[in-house]
């Protein structure tokens, strides 16, 4: 072992890591010959036969020697490349494509308040007014632009919303409105008061217990017979009722778990100090429990964000579906892979990015992480 | 003077700051941790409470703010009795400050936001007030260089103290300590207790659970034993030394003879 080791460092490299022992050596074996199985024609279909050019399906067809039309050996991704302004802005952006810069903008914005609230130079209390601001002016902003009527813009009404905007804008409205309500629904079901804590755990553990499919068929369903005959209530905002719900179950569970996790000596102090239970709350356990249970709300939005998809079912069509929708049209019949591969790396990009925002955020507010910073300057 | 145990403690309740009689206290049906405590402890007096674990010297003191209440028997804080009532509660915890085993500073927060946060929310002092008067006491416990630092950052003697002093910047008229030590390694322990006797010396009245003898011989006007729930045994006054030496009751010459031992 020594005689290898001194030989070279990435030789010793590969002898520590990979071939430290006969059952190390194997597996290293077993997986180089899967990745020479799987990546050569992966990278063959999806690269070096694919078809880039082109404007409908025929450019990903070849006609062979018995004179007949046969599909191409690999990708076509002539397929995403015509129809992307559907799969990301919806059917009726697609036809008004001269109005695709208003779903732009409102996520340009969007992304400029996030950037605004993670840089270095706003203090804490600016960070909080930045994030108020924006959650009570960025609503409207986004639905007066994506809509447009206010603004003396051509109208999109939210039933003509697709694709990766309507995505968007269901996830990111149930991750906000979802919050504060598991926030109370976490403080409650944590409460002394029997009443307070028995709507809070009838509540959670309802909805908790409930598909998501099932609860967007109630609010597709029976939501009308609440409001009074005639009235018509929007299919968006049935939607985001319905995930709000359903995500207000979740976002409560971690936030208790936090709140659980927190010291009993921190609530203590904080009582011994003359505190009451509000201030005591906001100030002191809210904050500390919110910063252990990032890990598991970001699990939940992350889940949520790609849950959405099944709002199919009440008729909307998001990024996934609009993109199966193209696929059934007969000129694209056959090309739903390409498809499926496009929606699967668009989720994968806004799911890690959340992930990654959410371990910034964590490192930033680890103030033990600080100590060993500040011990080292 | 010190009254435990019932006996004449009637007519001193005028100039007793804290007036605990009859009191008992059970955690769940079973557990009868405190049984019929009585004590007076007047202004400025420095009063050691020791005793075995599970002897409930911890939650007599927790009593007094309220952290813990009581079933039966009466707690005068003064001039306010606590009761189930939140205001009583909250002008009793106005007046006592506590320091905690575990420092219990709030880790998401500075020395300095850790100290000027009760002031300011709590008292509704203005937030430069409630600076300078942290500033103050930091500097009394002799660490101001630390103000923007966090808890996790400082050692637990250093944290032990920030607690002290955000107990002080409430300014309460009584402080309580609850093992104030028993966390710390050996070395950071007379930092702490330095800083407990200076506020002795200024006339501040402590209750103190300690199993520190020095501390209780250099600094207590009175030392009780506390065992089972109830009051065992405490010193005459001014004879800290003496009762350490020849305790008269049995348990408490075992428990001193065990701890003393040691040191």
């Amino acid at each position: 072992m020594d005689g290898i080791s001194h030989r070279h460092p990435a030789l010793h490299w590969l002898h520590v890591n990979l071939f430290s022992s006969p059952t190390n050596t194997i597996l290293t074996l077993l997986a180089a010959l899967l990745l020479w199985q799987l990546v050569p024609p992966a990278l063959n279909w999806a690269v070096f036969e694919a078809t880039f050019s082109g404007t409908d399906s025929d450019a990903c067809k070849y006609v062979d020697e018995h004179g007949e039309k046969v599909d191409a050996p690999g990708a076509c991704w002539t397929f995403v490349k015509i129809r992307w302004p559907q799969f990301l802005f919806g059917l009726w952006y697609t036809r008004n494509f001269d109005q695709a810069w208003r779903p732009v903008l409102a996520f340009v914005l969007a992304l400029g308040i996030i950037a605004a609230l993670a840089l270095p130079m706003f203090s804490h209390k600016q960070r909080y007014q930045i994030a108020a601001g924006a959650l009570v002016v960025y609503p409207f902003v986004a639905y007066a632009l994506l809509n447009g009527a206010w603004l003396g813009l051509p109208e999109a009404k939210t039933a003509d919303w697709g694709g990766l905007t309507l995505t968007l804008v269901l996830a990111s409205l149930g991750i906000i409105a979802a919050f504060p309500l598991g926030v109370c629904l976490a403080l409650a079901r944590r409460s002394r008061m029997p009443v307070v804590k028995g709507y809070a755990v009838l509540w959670i553990e309802m909805f908790r217990g409930m598909p998501l499919i099932t609860l967007l068929f109630i609010a597709s369903v029976m939501l009308p017979y609440f409001f009074p005959i005639g009235t018509e209530i929007d299919k968006v905002v049935r939607a985001i009722i319905a995930i709000t719900i359903f995500q207000s179950a979740y976002t409560a569970e971690a936030i208790r778990g936090g709140l659980s996790a927190v010291p009993r000596g921190q609530y203590e102090a904080a009582e011994a100090l003359g505190f009451g239970f509000w201030k005591s709350t906001i100030l002191i356990t809210l904050p500390q429990a919110l910063k252990i249970s990032i890990p598991a709300i970001m699990n939940s939005f992350i889940q949520l964000f790609k849950d959405t998809s099944l709002v199919l079912i009440i008729g909307l069509l998001e990024l996934l579906n609009i993109i199966q929708v193209a696929a059934r049209s007969s000129q694209w019949k056959g090309y739903e892979a390409e498809g499926y591969i496009f929606a699967a790396a668009t989720f994968f990009f806004f799911c890690y990015s959340m992930s990654l925002y959410s371990r910034g955020l964590e490192r930033r507010l680890d103030t033990s992480l600080a100590a060993r910073r500040a011990q080292q300057d | 003077m010190t009254e435990a145990n019932g006996g004449g403690a009637q007519e001193k309740s005028a100039e007793s700051i804290i007036q605990i009689r009859g009191l008992n206290k059970w955690f769940g049906p079973q557990l009868h941790v405190l049984r019929d405590i009585d004590l007076d402890v007047k202004v400025g007096e420095k009063i050691v409470i020791c005793g075995p674990s599970g002897s409930g010297k911890s939650t007599l003191i927790r009593c007094i703010n309220r952290l813990e209440h009581h079933q039966k028997g009466s707690i005068i804080v003064d001039g306010t009795e606590l009761t189930e009532d939140l205001k009583s509660i909250d002008e009793v915890r106005r007046d006592v400050g506590m320091v905690f085993q575990h420092f219990n500073l709030f880790p998401h927060l500075t020395i300095l936001d850790n100290l000027i946060l009760a002031p300011v929310w709590v008292k509704k002092e203005p937030k430069a007030k409630a600076t300078e008067t942290a500033m103050h006491y930091l500097e009394r416990v002799k660490i101001p260089e630390q103000a923007h630092k966090y808890p996790g950052q400082l050692s637990g003697g250093q944290q032990q103290r920030v607690a002290i002093a955000r107990a002080l910047c409430m300014n309460p008229k009584i402080m309580l300590f609850d093992e104030p030590t028993s966390a710390l390694d050996p070395e950071m322990i007379s930092e702490v207790l330095d800083v407990m006797a200076e506020l002795a010396r200024e006339g501040m009245t402590m209750l103190v659970v300690t199993h520190e003898m020095g501390f209780a011989s250099q600094v207590a006007d009175c030392v009780i034993f506390m065992d089972e729930g109830s009051i065992v045994e405490c010193s005459e006054p001014g004879k800290v030394e003496e009762f350490f030496k020849h305790p008269t009751n049995e348990r408490t010459q075992k428990f001193f003879g065990q701890i003393l031992h040691h040191i």
